[in-house]
């Protein structure tokens, strides 16, 4: 990684804390329902017309519901390395929340270190440079 | 009984990379399908197209622009979008003129040409659209898949070859519909030596994206037995039922699933609801079918499929495919067309596909794929956005 600045690949969607990084979410103030990303105007619990939300850290741990990886390059508007490297993919279960969030798998962690039911944490990594920033966003780390 | 409407004819253009106007498939699709039902154009009171977004404008304004093709004649239009469900939902729209008494005689049809490779979403910096998202933090399409089929393997203890020995089924299958793009029996080896795309998927278990059209003419009833046709194969149902808040399988193109946390909400599966609202409109039950199209964007979608349409209890429909159950002289074949693993996906027309095989089947005419006595079948299909379809046909 370059000595570049770094920025948040989509504004406002995690905190930037290196350490201890969570999502950013969002929870309706009348039925208790959380909502990622948290760009939400009006609830869609079916039993709530609520249009009032607080925006609140989710559970920064969580256990793999399933994992792929990406073996082909993505079209854009994914910003790819030259030359590609694959990476995993983890669809993790925040317990709190009931809920199930996608996100990559840190770089160096492949399919064969991950299971079902595997407890996870969320990091923060490069998603991609440009000419003047590493834009990160939030990936998934098997916990030791 | 007085919800069926009859399929007085199907037709379809072959599928494949033709590199031509929708149009033209679309026209094709139609002429057979007026061609089989022996009735003349002008008859037609409704053309209900289902729209492709990839091909301009007209593909948004799909139904007149078939009307146009065909020759203005005074029908009444509507078109369609709903992903994967679209020509599922444009059935829907013309069951409801007819079952209304607005129009006695329908052709729904639809058609796409697609770009080669990934199916990529439009440009620029998007964070609020999810499909646009999911693509920039290197989320494809054949990664939700992968999530599922995953699954299956560390739950039910599924393996690489049950998902492989889907696939061998549907391409011999379909080795002989003259429909099909890919004619070409696999082995296991192969398959299971083509590229790794998605771990635990290969690129021999992951639908390609096609050209193709598919057409129906259906009609009242009565205008059937006008007609002359007294037996025709009818359609009993047509679900296309949203997903029920909060839904615990997340599904393409979202980051996220719902959240089931709040009090009296439950997670719930979308998949398994839209069989259950077509049993239910057609008053018939899993037991009674003989034959089923699914969509197996996926070779291991389509054992989730089995469960779903209550073919075998959840976990167990790997058996169904070692024990030969789902192929042709089995007791209850899926895919007798070959399925999306020989069609590739034309989106507006795919589930329309799958309703004219049906046809095919029950009447008795699809030749080497014939499913021999065959009188109930049902389709489902899935795309974005919560759109799904599954229809039921019957003798
Ligand atoms: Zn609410």
């Amino acid at each position: 990684m370059s000595d570049k600045p770094v920025s948040a690949a989509i504004d406002g969607w995690y905190s930037l804390d290196h350490e201890q990084p969570h999502l950013i979410g969002a929870q309706c103030t009348v039925c208790g329902t959380y909502y990622f990303p948290k760009t939400i105007s009006y609830c869609r619990n079916p039993g709530c017309d609520s249009s009032s939300f607080n925006e609140l850290p989710l559970s920064r741990e969580g256990k793999i519901w399933s994992y792929t990886n990406a073996c082909y390059q993505p079209p854009e508007p994914f910003v790819a390395d030259d030359p590609f490297v694959p990476y995993a993919i983890a669809a993790v279960e925040l317990e709190r929340e009931k809920m199930i969030v996608l996100g990559q798998v840190i770089k160096g962690v492949g399919v064969d270190e991950l299971k079902v039911g595997q407890p996870v944490e969320l990091a923060l990594e490069a998603l991609h440079e440009d000419d003047d920033t590493i834009k990160v966003t939030w990936k998934w780390r098997p916990q030791a | 009984m007085s919800n069926d409407i009859a399929i007085l004819g199907v037709g379809m253009h072959p599928w494949g990379k033709w590199g031509k106007n929708f149009t033209e498939y679309g026209v094709h699709a139609a002429r057979a399908a007026l061609a089989d039902a022996g009735i003349p154009w002008q008859d037609v009171g409704f053309v209900s197209g289902a729209a492709t977004m990839r091909c301009g404008y007209p593909g948004y304004v799909a139904g007149a622009t078939f009307a146009q093709a065909l020759g203005w004649q005074g029908a009444q239009v509507n078109t369609s979008y709903a992903a994967c469900a679209s020509g599922s939902q444009a059935l829907a729209a013309a069951q409801a003129k007819i079952l209304s008494g607005e129009c006695e005689v329908a052709l729904v049809v639809g058609a796409d040409t697609t770009p080669k490779g990934f199916l990529a979403p439009a440009k620029g910096y998007r964070p609020e659209d999810p499909d646009w998202l999911r693509f920039y933090l290197g989320i494809t399409n054949p990664t939700y898949f992968a999530l599922y089929a995953r699954r299956r393997i560390d739950l039910y203890g599924d393996s690489e070859a049950d998902f492989a020995r889907v696939k061998i089924k549907n391409s011999e299958h379909g080795f002989t519909n003259p429909n099909a793009r890919y004619k070409k029996k696999f082995t296991l080896d192969e398959v299971l030596n083509s590229a790794m795309v998605a771990d635990p998927l290969r690129l021999l278990q992951i639908c390609a994206t096609s050209d193709g059209g598919a057409a129906m003419i259906v009609s009242s009833m009565d205008y059937a037995k006008r007609l002359g046709k007294t037996n025709p194969v009818k359609v009993a149902a047509v679900s296309t039922v949203t997903p029920t808040f909060a839904s615990a399988v997340v599904e393409m193109p979202d980051i996220a699933t719902d959240s089931a946390a709040a009090a009296g909400v439950e997670a719930h599966s979308f998949r398994a609801a839209l069989p259950v609202k077509a049993y239910e409109q057609a008053g018939i039950g899993p037991e009674d079918v003989d034959v089923a199209e699914v969509y197996d964007l996926s070779s291991a979608l389509e054992l989730d499929w089995y469960e779903d349409l209550q073919f075998c209890p959840r976990g167990e429909a790997a058996s169904l495919v070692r024990e030969g159950v789902t192929r042709l002289g089995g007791r209850l074949p899926v895919n007798p067309s070959g399925g999306l693993a020989c069609f590739g996906e034309a989106v507006p027309a795919q589930a329309l596909a799958q309703v004219c095989e049906l046809t095919w089947q029950l009447r008795g005419e699809a030749g080497d794929r014939q499913v021999s006595g065959a009188k109930v079948g049902i389709t489902a299909n899935q795309g974005l956005f919560g759109h799904g379809s599954s229809v039921i046909v019957k003798k």
